[in-house]
């Protein structure tokens, strides 16, 4: 069943009627053309369709975009300001931080997001005391907090040094 | 995936009108378990009405010095409250120990209770499976049942239930607000999972239409000296083998008071009440904690593939028990 449909993504607002069974990844992807966001599981199991959605890392294999026309989306091709990459782009060029890259957008967004909630003081899993005011993001707690992204490259060892160096 | 509508409605109650008129509808919150048993098929609703932005996202704390929480707090928040750190610490760590950072910011309080069970033939509707088709059978029983239940399993469904977090709420004796077509209503989260054993197909005794818009933990002092410990395949980001919450009151040697509940090991989380009656009031020893697991273990039902987590469980019980008890012993 078709619905008319307006999303903001990369601060630029869309209409279009779409299958209320559209996810916001089916729509980014097949809709409007953005590409970068990719599909791996399409079950929330591998992290690489990682988006911001009002600020926060989501799945967005598992948003239906009928729900998010309030929201303010951002992809990874909403993240560099013209030629100039963002700080996590670079730091996964640097660190050469991936080996096929299909996972590559959905660590960088998941990144992101993932050191706004370390800035914001939330704990993970691993956090040596539940209640500190803030987080030391040690290796370990980049492990545990970016496990929600696979890499099947394996290229964990650099992906964790890429992410190390951008931390605030 | 089936075709279907998607409403907005101006509020709760509307959202609970429109659905009860609906036998095939839905509520849509976080959608990170809904979307996905479409998109296996196992869920196939003609109508999804969105209540994620008609419910409380707030956490607020009760003049009887309890808390409530909105149904539509998202995981993430919930985990992140500095009140719930600092007095329901169980709650926190079961929280922070599921899923992983992007799911915890889509999920919210209530979706999570409703979760469904990830046994792999309820997920698979090219298979028989009592909880999705009564009466189709079992194949876990003598099939892949790694993950499933040791504790309260029947012939028809040995399914686990998923939640880390309702295993910490059951151990705090949380009550679920829940708004129906005749009005308003609460109960005890354990009686939310009252149903009963030869009807797997149902996972809680919510009738349709019946919305769930707070839950509320009553006061208890001595939460803040409590834990959740999880058991998993691999070191993140998975489902629990087996876990444990427990809260605990201590004085001078002796549990004055405890909470315990279970997680992995049934269809529901589990509360120990039998570990629980021989602890309270019992003086502290590793012995005591070892006679409290076993007490609780005595009933499991032990499957050739799932029979280690009795012996899991004994011990991460027993050193949880210990680590909450280090000045007593």
């Amino acid at each position: 069943m078709n619905q008319s449909i307006q999303v903001q993504v990369n601060g630029k607002s869309y209409h279009l009627s779409i299958d209320t069974r559209t996810t916001l990844l089916d729509l980014l992807r097949e809709h409007l053309g953005l590409t970068g966001s990719k599909k791996g599981c399409d079950h929330g199991q591998c992290g690489a369709c990682t988006i911001l959605v009002d600020g926060r890392r989501v799945n967005s294999c598992l948003t239906f975009a009928v729900a998010y026309q309030e929201s303010d989306i951002v992809t990874i091709e909403g993240l560099a300001h013209h030629d100039h990459l963002h700080p996590l782009q670079q730091a996964f060029l640097t660190h050469d931080a991936l080996q096929c890259g299909y996972c590559t957008p959905g660590h960088i967004c998941s990144a992101v997001g993932m050191i706004r909630e370390v800035e914001a003081g939330w704990p993970s899993a691993v956090s040596p005391d539940l209640n500190a005011e803030q987080v030391t993001l040690t290796d370990d707690e980049i492990r545990e907090r970016m496990s929600g992204n696979l890499c099947r490259c394996a290229a964990y060892a650099t992906i964790v040094s890429a992410i190390a160096e951008v931390t605030p | 995936m089936k075709p279907f509508r998607y409403e907005h409605v101006p509020d709760a109650a509307a959202a609970v009108a429109l659905l009860t008129q609906e036998p095939t509808g839905a509520f849509l919150a976080g959608g990170t378990n809904l979307v996905d048993l479409m998109k296996l098929g196992v869920a196939q609703p003609d109508l999804l009405i969105d209540v994620s932005r008609l419910l409380s996202d707030r956490i607020e704390s009760l003049p009887d010095g309890g808390v409530r929480i909105g149904a539509a707090v998202r995981n993430s928040d919930l985990a992140a409250d500095r009140m719930i750190r600092g007095q329901y610490p169980l709650l926190a760590q079961a929280l922070l120990a599921g899923a992983s950072g992007q799911l915890r910011n889509l999920a919210t309080t209530g979706g999570n209770l409703l979760q469904r069970t990830r046994c792999v033939y309820f997920q698979d509707i090219s298979k028989p499976c009592n909880k999705r088709l009564p009466g189709s059978g079992c194949p876990a029983r003598e099939g892949y049942h790694r993950n499933l239940a040791i504790l309260g399993a029947t012939e028809a469904c040995i399914a686990t239930h998923p939640s880390d977090m309702a295993v910490a709420l059951i151990a705090l004796d949380a009550v679920v607000r829940v708004l129906g077509p005749q009005g308003e209503r609460s109960l005890p989260l354990a009686d939310l999972y009252g149903v009963p054993a030869d009807e797997p197909q149902r996972d809680t005794v919510l009738r349709h239409g019946e919305l769930i818009t707070a839950i509320e933990l009553p006061p208890l002092s001595f939460a803040a000296h409590s834990s959740y410990r999880k058991v998993r395949d691999r070191a993140s980001y998975a489902f629990a083998l087996i876990s444990v919450a427990v809260a605990i009151e201590n004085h001078a040697g002796r549990i004055q008071d405890v909470r315990i509940a279970f997680g992995g090991v049934a269809s529901t989380p589990w509360r120990a009440y039998k570990a629980e009656a021989l602890l309270r009031g019992a003086t502290i020893s590793e012995q005591l904690f070892r006679a409290a697991a076993d007490a609780e273990l005595a009933d499991a039902h032990l499957l050739r593939g799932n029979a280690f987590k009795a012996p899991m469980l004994h011990n991460v019980l027993t050193r949880t028990l210990l680590d909450l008890t280090p000045e007593e012993l």
